[in-house]
């Protein structure tokens, strides 16, 4: 079929039309709208908490703060990190990167973003209800206190995670059966590959969020108790099954984008990709590993003792794939033409941060040191450095990396340094301070704590005020490309990719004639 | 092949009718497998409280009439018979009989709704509720109502899930009617048909559990 060759921008305009379009790359826009306002949303959230804690003393009532504390979690969890990479990035490039015309259900795929609204109104209507304070685990029994508010958040989680599946889904079907001729399952770029493993633990894990939910609910409404322990239930059976679902979560949000930074490492290295096949596979067994780690957040919950040696090791088995992607990376790097680009400052510092968040992970699946670590700011620590250092430097460097392919414009390169700079910086100040803090026995989640712990409260608080500064100069960098920036060339950075064959931005048929493959996705000289 | 007789266009990111159909097909499967997993949960639940407390859930089970579960069972097989001769006659392009086929296995989800709802009602009156709310015969249980817990979040979710096939059987029926469907394209059908399959298929494990196990 012959296009017209319209940019997918162009030809029919007005709100309605993106609110009915079936285009993944329309839709994967409207996602970067939302998933934006929700970190915004979730990332005030977090400057609350860190203002709280600048000195000790109560700034806000203590019932407020257990608020901040768990709409930043839910928020940033359920609608920013989890449907960030796979919903945009993967929405608009996985059908690129693999030569298809769509994702295999554009109907379904239109249908989650919907579903995900429909998840944050009602998370966001919680607040009118009193509002949520039991931390984004939800963990029973102070989960079970017949809260509407509790009831409603764990229905727009269940919904979230229906957006979540049905995104998998569809990126698997899309994966198996709409590549491009020639583009076997290895040629395909990292990037697909990660979105691929990722979906496959969307479906399999989130149905078991699903459940534990729908069954949180009706213990909130009905009075069930097969969590409540007054009642014959068991609540370490709730942790039991929010982990099975959570710590495969933790590398849905992760997955991705060691993805994005395998795109990045090598285009910006102008040389192949080192290990292409370990790469792809250490996907496929990290996502094969993370369904047996779940216990190792139950360490101090009551577990056998062979149980929570099992999962020690099976979680420091994580480590193996990880570092096998790390190696590789830093392999791609050595003596390649690297140029410092946004995209690859960003991908260092996930690097450098990742590698710091993985490290200290080892602490913690060890069973004697996490007893000491346990429920401290070390695990708050670890847990940003994996996930916010991880995740959120690739989503900014995958996003100024595919900006001027998604809107045809290119950025200006100092703006966007510069908020590179803030990010990183403020990122170290924020929450390397948490690891000492943690060690020193500052436990997490409480509005307050002892005046030993000041001054390295106080400096993280000001990092967080550099991020968010950071975030607003990425923000200004991101609009003025849209307002202003020059055309962007159809392969600026001299991508080997697919998406860099087609117009920028591409027409609403990707390509004009379907691409046919005949080599791999790096063939840098 | 001559393609004249057909109304269905593939859409555009397909190549083929064939393209489409196992696309959709391998989608739907996709489905199932994240609904096996979420009552996957509840089955795992069972077997740790049923390890726990075994008395319970043997005590529970007895106040089950099996008979019953046993004629929604069959219920639920015969319909997933004429579930298949819905795809069978569907893809035949057979309007007539596929419409017949079709409506008896929604008769058949209702039949299956309206003995559920006998035992619901009963359950009801005799205050054999889940947690907090039982009040039966307690044979010197503290937790007695932790099987009717699972009882009900079990057979509630599963005859949600029946009363979700038959609005879907409802949707191709009515398709069917319209003598949409042919050898060409008969998707909606084989997706829906696997649906009611496994929605049969939870039964024949919920069957067992719930009131054979006393």
């Amino acid at each position: 079929m012959a296009g017209s060759g319209k940019s997918y921008l162009e030809g029919e305009t007005g709100l309605w039309s993106w609110l009915t379009s079936l285009d993944h790359k329309r839709i994967g826009l409207l996602y970067f709208f939302s998933v934006a306002f929700f970190f915004l949303l979730g990332g005030i959230f977090a400057l609350l908490i860190r203002l709280e804690l600048f000195s000790p003393g109560a700034l806000f009532p203590a019932d407020m703060y257990n608020r901040f504390m768990t709409y930043h979690g839910a928020v940033m969890v359920f609608f920013v990190i989890i449907p960030g990479i796979p919903a945009i990035l993967g929405n608009f490039f996985l059908p690129l990167q693999i030569g298809a015309k769509d994702v295999a259900f554009p109907r379904l795929n239109l249908m989650s973003w919907y579903f995900l609204m429909t998840a944050a109104v009602m998370a966001l209507c919680t607040l009118l209800l009193g509002g949520v304070d039991t931390g984004w685990t939800f963990y029973t029994p102070y989960s079970i206190s017949f809260k509407p508010a509790t009831i409603l958040m764990a229905f727009a989680v269940f919904i979230a995670g229906f957006s979540s599946i049905l995104t998998g889904l569809n990126f698997i079907a899309t994966v198996h059966r709409l590549r491009a001729p020639g583009m076997t399952m290895n040629r395909m770029p990292l990037f697909v590959w990660a979105i691929y493993s990722t979906a496959i633990l969307q479906v399999l894990a989130t149905p078991v969020l699903g459940i534990t939910v729908l069954l949180l609910a009706m213990e909130n409404i009905f009075n069930i108790g097969i969590f409540d322990p007054a009642l014959g239930g068991d609540p370490v059976l709730f942790q039991h099954f929010f982990w099975f679902y959570s710590h495969p979560a933790v590398y849905i949000m992760v997955l991705p984008a060691m993805g994005v930074i395998s795109e990045l490492v090598t285009t910006y290295s102008r040389k192949t990709i080192f290990g292409y096949t370990a790469i792809a596979y250490s996907s496929l067994a990290i996502a094969a590993i993370s369904f047996l780690v779940w216990g190792h957040h139950m360490f101090t919950s009551g577990q056998s003792e062979v149980a929570a040696i099992t999962f020690s090791v099976l979680t420091m088995l994580v480590g193996v794939p990880t570092a096998i992607k790390l190696f590789n990376w830093l392999a791609t790097l050595y003596r390649g033409s690297i140029q410092m680009t946004t995209p690859m400052l960003y991908t260092l510092g996930f690097m450098f941060i990742f590698t710091i968040g993985g490290m200290t992970g080892i602490y913690l699946a060890t069973i004697a040191t996490d007893i000491h670590f346990h429920d401290t700011y070390f695990v708050v620590a670890h847990f940003h450095y994996v996930m916010v250092g991880g995740t959120l430097m690739a989503i900014m460097g995958g996003a100024f990396h595919w900006l001027p392919k998604m809107v045809g414009k290119m950025y200006n390169e100092s703006i966007a340094r510069m908020s590179f700079v803030f990010i990183f910086i403020g990122f170290n100040v924020t929450f390397f301070p948490q690891f000492v803090l943690g060690n020193m026995g500052m436990p997490r989640r409480y509005h307050d704590y002892l005046p030993a712990f000041e001054s390295l409260n106080k400096i993280s608080t000001i990092g967080s005020w550099m991020i968010g500064f950071g975030f607003l100069i990425a923000l200004y960098a991101i609009i003025q490309a849209i307002r202003s920036g020059s055309p962007a060339p159809m392969n600026p950075w001299g991508s080997k990719t697919l998406e860099w064959t087609t117009a920028s931005p591409p027409p609403h048929e990707n390509f004009l004639t379907t691409p046919t493959v005949t080599a791999g996705p790096y063939e840098f000289k | 092949m001559s393609s004249n007789s057909q109304h269905h266009h593939f859409a555009h990111h397909f190549e083929s009718e064939e393209h489409e159909y196992a696309t959709s097909k391998e989608g739907v499967w996709l489905f199932l497998v994240s609904e096996i997993l979420m009552f996957g949960g509840l089955f795992v639940g069972y077997i740790i409280y049923q390890h726990m407390y075994p008395q319970v859930f043997h005590e529970g089970a007895m106040h089950l009439d099996w008979r019953l579960g046993a004629l929604n069972t069959i219920v639920l097989l015969f319909s997933s018979l004429t579930m298949v001769l819905g795809v069978h006659f569907s893809q035949l392009g057979d309007r007539k009989k596929a419409v017949t086929a079709l409506a008896i296995t929604i008769l058949c989800g209702a039949i299956f709704m309206c003995v559920k709802y006998i035992e619901y009602s009963h359950k009801i009156h005799e205050g054999l509720l889940p947690g907090a709310w039982y009040t039966g015969e307690t044979h010197g249980l503290s937790n007695m109502g932790l099987y009717f817990s699972f009882y009900f979040m079990m057979t509630g979710l599963h005859g949600t899930h029946v009363l979700g096939g038959m609005c879907l059987i409802l949707w191709v029926l009515l398709r069917a009617n319209k003598g949409e469907f042919n050898s060409h394209y008969y998707t909606p059908v084989e997706g829906v048909g696997l649906f009611w399959h496994l929605v049969d298929l939870i039964w024949i494990f919920l069957f067992p559990l719930l009131y054979l196990v006393g």
